[in-house]
């Protein structure tokens, strides 16, 4: 005789799903870039871009999913806070990978100063890494933000 | 008196042997009840629903309208006429056909898909050469013939002249193979909703395709989908477009019944 | 092949931000795959991207093989007078791309 639903025990399996469910969909919300202070990764073309100049961990902030579902397109959202001050508008944001073949990924720039800073793309990445992403004024100012992603491998092999 | 009643029961019986016969070809012993299926959206992460949701973002929509530019064109044979010659406003002429498709081809005897069909009408009407399967043309038209059936739920039909390439489609989908020895039924059927490595087995249904799917960068068909399973467990590789290929997208179809169709859909 | 789709507002009000959305056909050849016969694929992805605003410049992308294949782009723009946003790309076999879109302003 079965018992009833509201007296049968949650199984392991199905606690398990739930739970690997939620592993899965958590980390979506969590792989916004950590202001205040923070480590610069080493990145080699980075650094030479850097050129010894020390960017400020605030007013950019560069938003990647904490695991990527396939390093192939990653969707990626830069936005940088305003408002500018005269003197002070966005020139560029510039793209680094700390693993990938090509560290530099991309530089977005602003011929004119946009009504906003907010801009989305996708992005691959050839394994877990940080991402790095460093804005640069018309005064010189520079604002940095860095993002840790997680790239896993597909579970398959595709071979089609 | 005893004629009518011989007549009554007669009648019973015809009836009833009908209604068993109809009801047989409808009920198939399905592995996963239909109140179970869940879209292998719903195991896709936060990105790739996204893409899928967003008729920009999503890739797709860039072999859409390929096909629905093609739709238009005329053809290069001696036809000369084109889909729309013949099929006028697809967004008309073509709503609901994907949702039945794998169907039954009378002229060939055989099972078609939409790629096949297509072909079919290309080198029978248009009187040209038919496309390669993954083309990015084939592709277009694909999308955008599936594209006029999104939102509805799959309804193929396994009965009839169907049923032979069902009941195949049926057997190699329970049946181990390659160096892994192993079934689609055991990940899509006995193990979905587990873990693989990082991914989350779905439940393996076909209703997205034509899909774009980041592994490939690019759009592909749910033969190319199959075939990558087949790689997967180091199985021999059938050729694009073989029968075995038809079959197992058949029962696909009828696996997803109710299911709503999403392509151009976006995948990993 | 639809070589892009564009996406933006039917009319904004001069002033405010127009959010532009465009998605490209692009394989993005890396450079680093190799096709089926075991050679490699040449790398050709587009290098230079820029949208002008009734012939300004107002917003331009540097790619590398680090932008995904069939890129997307989504940005602001200032509404300033009704006219055309055109978008131009050059990828490295220099093979150009372009496209249009009508801006209303009122």
């Amino acid at each position: 005789m079965t018992r009833p639903l509201s007296r049968r025990p949650i199984s392991r399996r199905r606690l398990l799903q739930g739970a690997g469910a939620w592993v899965l969909v958590s980390p979506m919300f969590a792989g916004i870039s950590a202001a205040a202070t923070q480590e610069m990764p080493a990145i080699p073309a980075l650094v030479s871009f850097l050129a010894g100049r020390s960017p400020r961990w605030e007013r950019l902030r560069l938003e990647l999913p904490s695991l990527a579902d396939n390093g192939q397109a990653v969707p990626m959202r830069l936005t940088l806070s305003g408002p500018f001050a005269s003197g002070s508008a966005p020139q560029s944001i510039h793209l680094f990978s700390e693993v990938n073949p090509v560290p530099e990924m991309a530089v977005f720039e602003f011929p004119v100063t946009p009504p906003k800073v907010e801009i989305d793309s996708r992005i691959r990445l050839a394994g877990s890494q940080h991402v790095v992403a460093v804005a640069v004024m018309s005064d010189g100012a520079l604002f940095a933000a860095v993002s840790e992603v997680i790239v896993t491998i597909a579970a398959c092999l595709d071979g089609s | 008196m005893n004629s009518l009643h011989n007549v009554f029961i007669r009648s019973l019986l015809f009836a009833a042997a009908a209604l068993l016969l109809f009801c047989e070809a409808h009920a198939q012993p399905r592995a996963l009840p239909l109140g179970v299926l869940r879209s292998g959206i719903e195991f896709a992460g936060a990105d790739v629903r996204g893409m899928q949701a967003d008729d920009l973002a999503n890739p797709g929509f860039l072999w859409v309208e390929r096909g629905e530019k093609l739709w238009r064109e005329e053809a290069s044979g001696a036809s000369g006429k084109s889909c729309a010659s013949c099929h006028g406003d697809a967004t008309a002429s073509m709503r609901g056909v994907a949702a039945r498709y794998p169907a039954f081809d009378a002229g060939s005897g055989t099972v078609f898909d939409l790629e096949a069909r297509i072909n079919d009408c290309r080198v029978r009407r248009q009187k040209q050469e038919p496309l390669l399967r993954e083309s990015d043309d084939l592709l277009g038209l694909t999308a955008y013939v599936a594209l006029q059936s999104k939102g509805m739920s799959m309804a193929a039909r396994i009965d009839g002249p169907a049923g032979a390439a069902f009941d195949r489609g049926r057997v190699l989908y329970g049946t181990r193979h390659g160096q892994m020895n192993i079934s689609c039924a055991q990940c899509h059927e006995q193990n979905w909703g587990k873990r693989l490595y990082a991914e989350t087995l779905s439940q393996g249904h076909g209703n997205a395709f034509p899909a774009y799917k980041l592994e490939w960068q690019t759009m592909g068909s749910l033969q190319r989908r199959i075939r990558a399973c087949i790689f997967g467990v180091r199985a021999e590789m059938p050729a694009a477009g073989a029968q075995e290929l038809t079959d197992l997208e058949l029962y696909l179809a009828w696996r997803a019944q109710g299911l709503p169709v999403e392509a151009p859909g976006v995948r990993r | 092949m639809a070589d892009s789709r564009i996406n933006l507002a039917a009319a904004t009000r001069q002033g405010e931000a127009i959010e532009v959305r465009i998605s490209i056909r692009h394989a993005m050849e890396t450079g680093y795959r190799t096709d089926d016969g075991g050679k490699p694929v040449a790398r050709n992805v587009i290098r230079n991207f820029a949208c002008r605003y009734n012939g300004v410049p107002v917003f331009a992308v540097r790619m590398s093989s680090g932008i995904a294949a069939n890129p997307y782009l989504r940005f602001f723009v200032t509404a300033r007078e009704s006219g055309t946003l055109d978008f131009e790309w050059v990828d490295d076999a220099g093979a150009r791309g372009m496209a249009q879109a009508a801006v209303k302003v009122v």
